[in-house]
């Protein structure tokens, strides 16, 4: 008890943290004096080696981890708890939007999804002015960043070429902010080259939007469509996921005598743990949390059962050099046809595990596979399926490597391809590997153009030159403003918070 | 198919740098213009079969065979060791690759690909591969659309641009210098040629881009800047003007002992380009 009283205190008295930062902090910290949803002692003794992780999402899961309200229904209807009329202008609209969102739970409180945008407010453009759009959109950009401020807080656009589409873009490009997080969903068919030019220049300017491969995506979920939330999940839209647990499948090979040993027991022996991991928690966020008794369900902003499980994995790379490692094979992952062979069948064996093992309360029944993109304290783990950094070939060698792991992955799976700046002369070569990428399969396209200010870590973004500023003000003023604890690596030499920063990836406060 | 085979230094599947989008790059082995400042110097010349490289080779992967040299790829670890030794600036590593065999590379890497650029030395020096692959590249159902892109020095004549350029989307095309005895001096040869090929590609329509290196105190003069515009002026003010900085990665020899351009002197330059009407110049992204 008393290092608990001491683990609040410091929180409440934080030099760094702001007020609204300690309440979350403090709030995590009163969850988790709770006791956890019940667990088997296996399935305990694995969350406590941490082979099977459960985000740290807390004790007691009162709301989803992702929600991906359907929009529509409040610029259609209003809201009767919200006491909104349906919106008639554009103005009425956006600030219906702006008030929709701080009602919208998630893991950190900050709404991960803001929905397809140019499709929510097209219907409200007709009267409206190319420049006047222009002008509303950026004001709406500069608020959801400066009081939404999460890297993970999520706006999509497309796949239609658009007005709103492009005013998105433009505006964009121009304030180079971190949040919200963007994502152009491309269909080959219906967007054309004109506005992929569009988003390909605007990746070279601050390696934003993502690019998704919308009929590969749109053929997983159903006609209520998905949403492309966070640090890359795809998720049904009045819907989302009800927790994320993930599997360390370098542990796991670690734990393994071999690769028939690693396929045959280890495996299926934590897959079957991370199930009953999964299952508890949604068990007691339907069951017990009522958070399912709420004006987002009878406003039918959201269905219950369109919640699913989102059943993560990560460290792949590492998982399959220690298995080559004891089969005494030199070839590294990312870079030998058998080492990425091997890698390919692992993915093959998790997705067929989790299209048949059922799950109650879950969106069809099951689970969806994602290869999850890292918390703030892996260590020596890579995010998902990727190559550890610094060590990706090129990105055509780099997709050819990975492509084939894209099939599996239907709640998410994102690769960071480095492109040197010389594209800046050249962003026709951007919308080439684009093609060639979604040619291969792959689901998500995502490209740090090296030297941007705005670059991405994991899959969010930072501004180098914060970092920097930083760097110069050191030793001359400390403790000035308040920004926060730590960010990622990267940020992490900062000692405060950013102001807009990624909150899923803390998910409590450290010393 | 015919039997043409080209003498390959290197085949890129990807880069951003030799013409609009991603292309596959094909390095033709061999110059005819001897620059100092040359980036790769080692696809200038061609192998003698001397010898000399082999004992440089620490893991065997040369050797004589009926008194040519023979290269073991599977066995060479890319150190490059033989390249620091030819006496004669070749590439003991170099390989023969049919047309068929570019056009497989092609197909496997198609979707990424906007293109297929021949580079060098100086690719125009085998022609008749270039023809047959641009004609193959044209002829074929799946690679028809991939644009086709020489990066040549322009020491070529008429006639035989004549010859190549129906299979032939655009030429990426260097100036050395416009002073002659400069020229001379950076090159080994004569300018004549080259501003020719690129009086003669700009009035066919495939002069994609004009490039000039900036090499400070050699062709960063306000003479030469001068020169540059007025040629380019000549040809149409529209032309794409890429400068680029002498830079030393690469570079072998007394031109490791000139100075690098910098970024500020290229803006300079780009500044008088413009300020003369030239709107379209391209500037390096990466200076090494």
């Amino acid at each position: 008890m008393q290092d608990t009283i001491q683990k609040l205190r410091s929180i409440a008295n934080d030099a760094t943290l702001s007020p609204a930062q300690k309440r979350h902090y403090l709030s995590l910290e009163a969850e988790n004096m709770l006791p956890y949803p019940t667990l088997d002692t296996e399935t305990q003794e694995a969350l406590d080696q941490r082979v099977i992780c459960d985000m740290y999402e807390g004790h007691a899961p009162y709301k989803p981890r992702y929600v991906l309200p359907d929009y529509s229904i409040v610029l259609a209807q209003g809201s009767e708890y919200l006491e909104l009329p349906a919106p008639k202008t554009l103005d009425e609209a956006i600030n219906t939007l702006m008030i929709a969102y701080h009602h919208v739970p998630s893991v950190t409180g900050i709404p991960v999804y803001i929905g397809p945008l140019d499709q929510l407010l097209l219907p409200f453009c007709d009267d409206v002015s190319d420049e006047d759009l222009y002008e509303k959109i950026k004001l709406f950009w500069r608020y959801l960043d400066r009081t939404l401020p999460d890297a993970f807080m999520h706006a999509n656009i497309g796949p239609t070429d658009n007005r709103v589409a492009r005013a998105i873009l433009r505006v964009d490009a121009e304030l180079k902010q971190i949040a919200p997080n963007l994502t152009f969903l491309y269909d080959p068919q219906v967007s054309g080259d004109e506005i992929l030019a569009i988003a390909s220049n605007n990746i070279v300017e601050c390696c934003k939007p993502h690019i998704a491969n919308h009929p590969v995506h749109a053929a997983a979920f159903d006609e209520r469509g998905y949403g492309i939330v966070s640090c890359y999940n795809v998720l049904p839209i009045a819907g989302g996921a009800s927790t994320l647990t993930r599997i360390n499948l370098k542990e796991v090979a670690l734990r393994s005598s071999g690769e028939d040993d690693f396929f045959a027991h280890q495996l299926p022996r934590y897959l079957d743990l991370n199930f009953r991991l999964t299952q508890s928690r949604i068990d007691y966020l339907f069951n017990e949390s009522n958070f399912f008794h709420s004006f987002l369900v009878e406003e039918r902003w959201i269905e219950a059962d369109r919640f699913t499980a989102m059943f993560g994995v990560f460290a792949m790379a590492e998982a399959v050099n220690a298995l080559q490692e004891k089969e005494a094979r030199a070839g590294r992952y990312g870079f030998d046809e058998e080492a990425n062979a091997l890698g390919h069948r692992i993915s093959a064996v998790l997705a067929e595990a989790v299209d048949s093992r059922p799950l109650n309360n879950a969106w069809r029944g099951r689970a969806l596979l994602h290869s999850q993109a890292g918390l703030s304290d892996d260590v020596e783990a890579t995010p998902g399926v990727r190559i550890p950094y610094g060590t990706e070939p090129d990105p055509v060698t780099h997709v050819e490597a990975l492509s084939p792991h894209h099939q599996y992955y239907l709640s998410g799976i994102s690769e960071i391809l480095t492109v040197d700046e010389s594209v800046r002369n050249n962003p026709e070569a951007i919308q080439q590997l684009c093609k060639g990428a979604f040619a291969r399969g792959f689901r998500e396209f995502t490209v740090n153009v090296a030297s941007n200010d705005l670059v991405r870590v994991t899959g969010y973004m930072v501004r180098l030159s914060d970092i920097r500023k930083f760097n110069e003000q050191q030793g001359s003023r400390t403790n000035t403003t308040v920004l926060g604890a730590e960010a990622a690596d990267v940020t992490g030499i900062l000692d405060r918070k950013p102001r807009v920063v990624g909150n899923e990836l803390y998910p409590g406060h450290s010393q | 198919m015919s039997s043409t085979r080209a003498t390959v230094s290197k085949i890129l599947t990807y880069s951003i740098v030799d013409g609009p989008g991603n292309r596959l790059v094909i390095f033709l082995q061999g110059c005819n213009f001897l620059c100092a400042c040359c980036h790769n110097p080692h696809t200038i010349g061609e192998c003698n079969h001397c010898g000399d490289c082999i004992p440089a080779c620490h893991v065997d992967a040369l050797s004589l065979v009926d008194g040519r040299i023979a290269y073991d790829p599977l066995a060479c670890d890319h150190c490059d060791a033989c390249l620091e030794v030819c006496p004669i600036s070749a590439n003991p590593m170099v390989r023969e690759y049919s047309v068929a065999e570019i056009l497989e590379q092609a197909r496997e890497h198609r979707p990424f690909l906007t293109g297929v650029t021949v580079s060098g030395g100086e690719p125009t020096k085998q022609l008749d591969f270039i023809i047959e692959l641009f004609r193959a590249i044209k002829s074929d159902k799946e690679l028809a659309e991939l644009s086709c892109f020489i990066d040549s020095n322009g020491h070529l004549g008429a006639s035989a641009w004549e010859n190549v350029l129906p299979v032939t989307d655009g030429v990426m095309l260097d100036i050395k210098g416009f002073d002659n005895p400069t020229h001379q001096a950076l090159t080994g040869m004569q300018n004549v040629k080259s501003m020719e090929s690129a009086r003669f590609l700009h009035a066919a329509g495939k002069l994609y881009e004009l490039r000039f290196l900036l090499v400070p105190g050699k062709t960063d003069s306000d003479a030469e800047l001068d020169s540059l515009i007025g040629f380019v002026k000549e040809l149409g003010a529209d032309t794409r003007v890429k400068l680029n900085a002498f830079q030393h990665h690469g570079v072998k020899g007394e031109a490791l002992g000139w100075e690098k351009m910098t970024e500020a002197g290229v803006d300079r330059a780009a500044e008088r380009l413009r300020a003369a009407g030239i709107d379209n110049v391209a500037t390096p992204a990466v200076y090494l």
